[in-house]
C-alpha cells in the first residue's frame, strides 16, 4: 500500500511541518517504501496480547509536594526566540 | 602505550599516586585533540580554559588533602543530548543551535561531583536519529579506524573521541543501538544500560520509553567506573529505578561460573557479514575455553523489531519534538503570516531531513484509521519481543552475538536510502523495545583492519553479570589494546 501525496501533505500538516513540494515527492517515495516494510507485522498472531507500552514494572510513582527553588524569570526566558516583559512574545493568535 | 592511550584504570593509578597531574592529562588530550580534530571532527564545542581550570581545581584538591571523586583528574566527552548548564546543547539541530541549557543534566552533575573533567561535547546525527552521526547539522565525523568510514551513530562522536584517544571516556545514549553500534565499529566498549538504570533528566527525549543514557570507554574498566558514577535514583525522572547501584569495578575480575551463554540463530542471519560472524564465533570458542556453555536459544519475533521500533520510536519521537515550535527557545523562522505558519515554518527550516521522516511517520502511524493498525500493533509485539527474551533469560545468563551486521560502512553509503540504514540497527535494537542490558565489547577486526564487536544482552539489571562475563572475554584477549593511528 503505497502513500499518496495528499496523504503526506496532510500528515505534514497535522506534525506543523513546511515542507517543499520537492520534500513532499521524496518523502512519498521514501514513506511509502518504510510503511510496506513496516507492514510485516500485520502477520504477526497478537490476539489476547496485552500491548507493552513500557518494560519498567513501576506504577504510579509518588513523591512529597513541596516547594523547592525554581529557575528565575530572567533564566526561563534567556533562550526565548522573542520575549516581551515577563512573557514568551508571540505573534497574534487572533485577529 | 603513550599516556593518552591507557585505560582509566591506569590513569586512575597515576593520578593517585601523583605520577600525573590532573592538569597535565588534561592537557596531553587537548594536544591529541587538536592535532586529530580536523581530521576525526568528533566534538562539536570544545572549551580548553574551562576544562585546564577544572583539572587544576581537582590538583589543588589532591594538594589540600581534600576528598576526590571516583574520576578525579578523568577527562570525560559528552554527546550533544545532555543538558549542560551555560554550555550550548544542540543536538547537532538547527532549531537549537543557540540552545544553552539553565540546569545540568543529572548525569553531567554526579559527573561533576565525582570530579570528572568536561572536556566538551560530541558529534551526534540530529536528535540522536541515524546510526552513521551523518544526520548532523554541523559536520561529518570520520572513523579514526579509516577516515572514510562513519564512526557509526547516533552518538559517533563520543565513540570516534575515544576510539582516537582524545579522550579516555565519554557518554552517549542508545535508542535503538546508539551507543553499541558506534562502539563497535570504532572498536570500544559501550554499555546501554537496562531501561530505568540511568536517569534521563536532563537528555533531550527521542522516544523515551526506549532511550538510556550510558558509557563509552577502552575497556570494561572504563565502563563500570562510569557506570558507578552515572547509575541509581534520581527523583528527577519518575523511570528512574530505585535498584541500589553496586560497586562494579570491585567485582569485575571475578569470573562468572558455571555460565550459560545462548546464541540466537536469528542473530546469525542473512546479511551478516562473513568477517564478523568468524570473529563471533571465535569470542563463542574463547568462552567455551573458559568453560562455559554455549546453547541455542530462540527469539522468534527478533525479526519484526526493526518494524516495531520504527513505529513505537518515531511515535514517541512525533510528541516529544512537538515542543520545538520557535516558542520557549531555539530558533524561530523570520517570515511567516500567522502563529500556525510559524510553528511549521520554524519546522519545516530547522529539522534536517531524516528528523522530518520520523516525525512525519510517526504522526502517521498515531493518526486516525491507522492507530491500531500500527501503533497499537506494534505494541503488541513489543510484548511478543520482550517474552522472548524473558523465556531465553531463563536458560541463559546472556544472550550472544554481533553488534552490528558488517564492520564500519562508507560515508555516504547509505544516505540516500533510510530503510537501508535502519537495517544497520538489526542485532542492537530488540534491546531497548525490550527494556534489558546491553553490551559491545571489541572481538577482532577484519583483514581491513576495521573492527568488529561482540555484543553481549543481559536481563534488567544484571550489568554487574554483564560487565564481569565480558571482562573474562577481555582478559584473554588483546583487541581492547589495539589504537588506530590518525594521520596528522
Amino acid at each position: 500500500m503505497a502513500l499518496k501525496p495528499e496523504e503526506v501533505r496532510w500528515v505534514a500538516h497535522l506534525a506543523r511541518l513546511e515542507c517543499s513540494p520537492e520534500e513532499i515527492e521524496l518523502f512519498t517515495m521514501q514513506l511509502s517504501q518504510i510503511v510496506e516494510y513496516v507492514n510485516q507485522l500485520q502477520e504477526v498472531q497478537t490476539e489476547g496480547v496485552e500491548p507493552l507500552s513500557h518494560c519498567l514494572p513501576l506504577h504510579n510513582v509518588f513523591r512529597e509536594d513541596e516547594a523547592s527553588p525554581s529557575l528565575s524569570v530572567d533564566e526561563a526566558l534567556a533562550n526565548a526566540p522573542a520575549r516581551k516583559g515577563d512573557f514568551y512574545s508571540v505573534p497574534a493568535v487572533l485577529d | 602505550m603513550e599516556l593518552i592511550e591507557h585505560s582509566s584504570r591506569e590513569l586512575l593509578a597515576w593520578l593517585e599516586r601523583g605520577e600525573v597531574k590532573a592538569e597535565e592529562l588534561t592537557s596531553a588530550y587537548l594536544q591529541a585533540i587538536r592535532q586529530r580534530e580536523a581530521k576525526v571532527r568528533a566534538f562539536v564545542h570544545l572549551d580548553e580554559a574551562s576544562a585546564l581550570e577544572q583539572a587544576r581545581r581537582v590538583d589543588d584538591k589532591r594538594r589540600r588533602g581534600q576528598p576526590l571523586g571516583k574520576l578525579a583528574g578523568l577527562p570525560v566527552a559528552i554527546k550533544d543530548v545532555l543538558c549542560t548548564k551555560g554550555v550550548p546543547t544542540t543536538c547537532c539541530s538547527k532549531i537549537l543551535r543557540n540552545f544553552i541549557p539553565p540546569y545540568d543534566a543529572h548525569v553531567i552533575s554526579r559527573l561533576k561531583e565525582e570530579d570528572a573533567v568536561l572536556i566538551g561535547k560530541t558529534n551526534m546525527d540530529e536528535f540522536a536519529m541515524g546510526s552513521s552521526t551523518e544526520n548532523s547539522a554541523f559536520q561529518i565525523t570520520r572513523n579514526p579506524w579509516d577516515l572514510e568510514r562513519t564512526p557509526g551513530g547516533s552518538s559517533g562522536g563520543s565513540a570516534a573521541a575515544v576510539a582516537a584517544c582524545e579522550v579516555p571516556l565519554s557518554i552517549g545514549s542508545d535508542t535503538g543501538g546508539s551507543i553499541r553500534q558506534p562502539a563497535s565499529l570504532c572498536g570500544i566498549v559501550g554499555l546501554k544500560p537496562t531501561y530505568g538504570r540511568v536517569s534521563r533528566f536532563g537528555l533531550v527525549a527521542f522516544a523515551s520509553s526506549l532511550d538510556q543514557v550510558g558509557p563509552f570507554g577502552h575497556d570494561t574498566y572504563d565502563v563500570a567506573l562510569l557506570m558507578e558514577v552515572i547509575a541509581g535514583h534520581d527523583r528527577r525522572d519518575s523511570t528512574s529505578a530505585p535498584e541500589p547501584v553496586p560497586p562494579y569495578r570491585q567485582t569485575l575480575d571475578q569470573p562468572v561460573l558455571p555460565l550459560r551463554i545462548g546464541v540466537a540463530r536469528e542473530y546469525f542471519g542473512e546479511g551478516l557479514d562473513a568477517e564478523v560472524e568468524q570473529a563471533v564465533r571465535e569470542a563463542l570458542q574463547v568462552y567455551r575455553r573458559l568453560g562455559a556453555t554455549i546453547q541455542e536459544v530462540s527469539l522468534p519475533h527478533s525479526r519484526y523489531a526493526i518494524a516495531t521500533y520504527y513505529i513505537v520510536a518515531t511515535a514517541e519521537a512525533s510528541s516529544n519534538l512537538a515542543r520545538y515550535d520557535g516558542v520557549h527557545y531555539g530558533y524561530r523562522a523570520q517570515r511567516f503570516d500567522n502563529m500556525i505558519h510559524m510553528y511549521s515554518r520554524t519546522r519545516g527550516e530547522g529539522f534536517g531531513a531524516e528528523v522530518k521522516r520520523r516525525i512525519m511517520l510517526g504522526t502517521y502511524v498515531l493518526s486516525r484509521g491507522y492507530y491500531e493498525a500500527y501503533y497499537l500493533k506494534a505494541l503488541k509485539v513489543r510484548r511478543l519481543i520482550k517474552e522472548d527474551f524473558d523465556k531465553a533469560f531463563a536458560e541463559c545468563d546472556v544472550v550472544a552475538g554481533p553488534t552490528s551486521p558488517t564492520p564500519a560502512f562508507r560515508i555516504g553509503e547509505k544516505v540516500a536510502d533510510p530503510l537501508a540504514m535502519y537495517l544497520s540497527d538489526i542485532y542492537t535494537i530488540s534491546c531497548n523495545l525490550a527494556g534489558i542490558a546491553g553490551i559491545s565489547i571489541p572481538c577482532g577486526f577484519t583483514r581491513n583492519g576495521l573492527p568488529i564487536g561482540l555484543q553481549l544482552l543481559a536481563p534488567p539489571f544484571a550489568e554487574e553479570k554483564l560487565l564481569r562475563i565480558a571482562r573474562m572475554y577481555e582478559r584473554e584477549t588483546d583487541w581492547h589494546l589495539r589504537r588506530p593511528v590518525v594521520p596528522a
